[in-house]
């Protein structure tokens, strides 16, 4: 990287790894590291704004359509949304301790941390998408094959569309996530992390654990909206 | 920001309490609550993502400038959907 | 006479040389100028369409187009004008390029970010010429569903693929400018010796932050329903219509602030530096733009008076309308003020500005006459409406985007355009826009409706008079494009500060090294000290307040 740092730049206060490291447009690697993160929680917040359309949508339709909104509820599998739900916040776990081995320098930890972290996110998707599975055989994926009868078939519709968006969307992100740790386990197989310089797993940590939020509020919203009769 | 590491424990300490929480929202949909479930639902939601934003996402040792990015997000999220029910809600008062 | 009798110094434009310096460039100030092109191609594109929509509406009947094809016309039109050309323009050109400067740094935060916005802004520009090429789109700008989601035979996917993608271009220029202004300044830089261009970008970029992603889903969940014949927005499941219109304006509405914004800024540098008077009231001009981005946010409603919207809804949105325009006074009453005993040049950026002033109150204050519920009933979907978002769109932000094209010219070119067709093409715009709009007003208080290709006898004058003038703008857009050109080769070579400016930009070379200054500016005097010497003789951080 060619660096045309400005004449009152005081190169010698870099450490080598470091300024291997550090764009030309940063004066050192704390503004660097500080434009990275405060970038990325911006990114998460135009995230948070894209899948709250749909849960804003999702207010709408459940306060107008409530008791068709529990019904279908009801037909989700509550004990695989429960499994999901503990398998992403585990990952979120493991991912946690991954940026911490990496601020620690402990490399073999933040492969096998990585690792773990990839595992859960796959067994999460395995779920959700043989809990799909099973709809489609249940026939209730609406525009594909919905077959539902009673009063308020019509409107449990809508929950379904809204089911398989708003999962849908964030399995696309999960996937997405898993792409990205698995970038990341090559990175750190090629020493490319130190204590000094460990950015990227930091942010890809964040849009993890982004990625967990969301399902946090998914899973009650989708699974648990009345399960007392 | 500073990047001292947190202390495992801490992690460990936060991921217990999240899953207590969950054992928490999922009892909580088997009581008859009526009207209030989804309260319930979305307090405990919320305490969960608190929890891992301040935590797991460092939001802890982050900037006040950080926070107001997600804060922000929300605000809106919230200011998106009460506006759109001011219309849905009332929307057969006149007929 | 050129400039190259002497070899120039190094700068961004001579520095490389060739294709892949320019398609992998990180330098802002280059990338800038890869926004120039696209969308003045864009520009002239959606321009061709206003052409053909002109010329239907020479005559009362539907004799030159078909009514579907007029459809397509007016759809493509307002897609292009907005999407592909207002929205990016001035900060995607003059912000991209002159906010590193106006701040003393040496590049924007994410410089690869940036080049990534202009290659999704191709691509999605890509995906949306297609449509258009195979067949169009008809559904309007607006995409209202149900006809959007289930009955339009037209390329709505392809369309709304290509608005989706482009919309994170938006995102992540907003996200760029807003850590590059928190965490680039350079020292002394403080928040309140900013210039105004800064402070508008700014705000701007929250409302891309925080708006364009919700016009991304309700596309994607058109595109879901379209292709899945079901949706959200499906009547015949129990959908509402409606949910899709809140969900479309919660972002259409603060995208005309996005518009606007940047011009403002434009406006309040060239007010100040063409009245060679500190502006007026810099931090009431601040915090009004950080006000219109957050006001901007509440209203979307009043789009929806008559779709079907509660008249409770209405009333509420009706009466945050009236205060979003408050901002937007304060603004114009601070400009005016700084025009007041000001020494006042006419070069043509200037004539720009002032008619941004005139052409925007108009524009504003006709929005509030449509921001009452009780006229909006009346004046709802008809050329009223037009006039009203043309005389901020056009009369506003495009000359304002002109306005900044031409007083920044030289930094960026290392070249001057010629002053005396620079104010005649000035002029002509000002006479072609208004000539054109101005009947509009009176065509919508008559009753003509919007969308039509055919209208009643009536209104033909008013249409004719429209039609004439829309030649005129055309123009009057047409000739920058040929001087500006021309001076590339033949303009006079610029010196650094042409104009005797403020702004740190002015005090580098045009055109500006690759990494902006030979050494960091340390910044102490506060921003537009024009005027007499003893009146910028502050302390340090004092800024001049009303």
């Amino acid at each position: 990287m060619a660096h045309r740092k400005s004449l009152n730049d005081a190169p010698e206060r870099l450490p080598l790894s470091e300024s291997r490291a550090l764009a030309h447009q940063f004066d050192d690697s704390l503004q660097q590291r500080d434009a990275a993160t405060f970038g990325f929680w911006i990114f998460l917040t135009t995230e948070i704004m894209f899948f709250g359309g749909l849960f804003a949508g999702y207010v709408v339709y459940r306060n107008i359509y409530t008791d068709a909104f529990a019904e279908a509820s009801r037909h989700l599998d509550i004990f695989w949304g429960t499994v999901n739900t503990a398998v992403l916040l585990f990952s979120s776990l493991t991912m946690a301790l991954a940026v911490q081995s990496a601020q620690l320098g402990k490399q073999m930890r933040l492969v096998a941390l990585l690792a773990s972290t990839f595992l859960l996110g796959s067994v999460f998707l395995v779920i959700k998408f043989s809990e799909y599975a099973e709809k489609f055989r249940e026939h209730l994926v609406p525009g594909i094959s919905f077959a539902l009868s009673g009063p308020h078939a019509a409107h449990a519709q809508i929950f379904f569309v809204l089911y398989f968006v708003m999962t849908g969307l964030h399995a696309l992100h999960m996937i997405v996530g898993l792409v990205l740790i698995a970038v990341l386990i090559v990175m750190a197989l090629t020493d490319s992390f130190s204590p000094e310089y460990h950015t990227p797993v930091e942010t890809i940590g964040l849009y993890w654990h982004f990625v967990d939020v969301v399902w946090v509020f998914l899973f009650p919203i989708l699974y648990l909206v009345d399960r007392s009769s | 920001m500073t990047h001292q590491a947190d202390s495992t424990g801490r992690y460990l300490v936060t991921f217990l309490a999240l899953m207590v929480l969950l054992a928490l929202t999922v009892a909580a949909s088997f009581i008859h609550l009526g009207r209030l479930n989804w309260l319930a639902a979305l307090s405990v939601s919320t305490v969960k993502t608190l929890l891992i934003a301040y935590y797991f996402m460092h939001l802890r040792t982050t900037s006040r400038l950080t926070w107001m990015a997600a804060v922000a997000g929300c605000v809106m999220l919230v200011i998106l959907t009460a506006l759109i029910l001011t219309d849905s809600w009332t929307r057969s008062w006149l007929s | 006479m050129t400039a190259t009798t002497h070899p120039l110094p190094e700068n961004y434009l001579n520095t490389a040389y060739g294709w892949r310096s320019w398609l992998l460039t990180t330098d802002h100030k280059r990338v800038a100028l890869l926004y120039l092109i696209s969308i003045t191609l864009f520009f002239f594109l959606g321009g061709f369409f206003a052409l053909l929509i002109r010329l239907e509406l020479l005559t009362p009947a539907g004799d030159f187009v078909q009514a579907e094809t007029y459809n397509k016309l007016f759809t493509m039109h307002g897609l292009i004008m907005i999407f592909f050309f207002l929205i990016p323009s001035i900060p995607s050109v003059l912000g991209n390029f002159l906010i590193p400067l106006m701040i003393g740094a040496r590049d924007l935060a994410f410089p690869r970010v940036n080049l990534l916005s202009w290659y999704i802004y191709v691509i999605g520009g890509t995906f949306t010429l297609t449509a258009i090429v195979t067949g169009g789109v008809d559904t309007g700008w607006t995409f209202y569903t149900p006809y959007s989601s289930t009955y339009a035979n037209s390329n709505v996917i392809l369309t709304a693929l290509g608005v989706f993608i482009t919309g994170f271009s938006s995102i992540l220029t907003g996200l760029n400018f807003i850590v590059t202004i928190h965490k680039m300044r350079a020292p002394g830089m403080v928040w309140f010796r900013l210039p105004l261009f800064v402070w508008a970008h700014y705000a701007t970029s929250i409302i891309m932050i925080l708006g364009t992603p919700v016009l991304a889903i309700s596309i994607a969940l058109i595109g879901i329903e379209r292709i899945f014949h079901v949706g959200i927005f499906d009547p015949a499941i129990g959908g509402d219509p409606l949910l899709f219109q809140h969900l479309f304006w919660f972002y259409s509405h603060p995208a005309v602030y996005i518009m606007v914004l940047p011009a403002m800024g434009v406006v309040s540098e060239l007010i100040t530096c063409f009245s060679r008077k500190r502006i007026f009231g810099y931090s009431f001009i601040a915090f009004s733009s950080i006000a219109i981005a957050v006001l901007g946010f509440l209203v979307w409603g009043h789009h929806m008076f008559v779709s079907g919207q509660s008249p409770f809804a209405g009333v509420a949105f009706s009466m945050l309308s009236f205060l979003v325009a408050i901002p937007s006074g304060i603004k114009v009453f601070n400009w005016m003020a700084t025009l007041y005993k000001g020494s006042i040049s006419y070069d043509a950026p200037m004539l720009y500005a002032l008619g941004f002033i005139g052409l925007f109150t108009i524009g504003g204050l006709t929005g509030l006459f449509l921001a009452t519920l009780a006229v909006d009933v009346h004046m709802h979907d008809t050329y009223f409406v037009i006039a009203h978002f043309h005389y901020i769109m056009v009369g506003g932000a495009v000359m304002a985007y002109f306005g900044g094209i031409h007083f920044w010219w030289p930094k960026i070119t290392g070249r001057l355009y010629p002053e005396g067709w620079a104010r005649l093409a000035a002029l002509v715009v000002f006479v072609g826009f208004n000539l054109t709009f101005f009947p509009q007003f009176l065509l919508g208080y008559l009753g003509m409706p919007r969308r039509y290709h055919a209208y009643p006898e009536e209104f033909q004058v008013w249409n004719v008079m429209s039609t004439a003038g829309a030649s005129i703008l055309g123009i009057g857009y047409l000739i920058p494009m040929i001087y500006l050109l021309w001076s590339l080769r033949y303009g006079r070579a610029a010196p650094s500060n042409p104009w005797d400016a403020r702004g740190l930009e002015w005090q580098t070379a045009s055109p500006p090294p690759t990494d902006n200054f030979e050494t960091t500016p340390v910044v102490s005097n506060d921003p537009y000290d024009y005027g007499a010497p003893e009146k910028s003789e502050r302390r340090a951080g004092e800024v001049a307040i009303v």
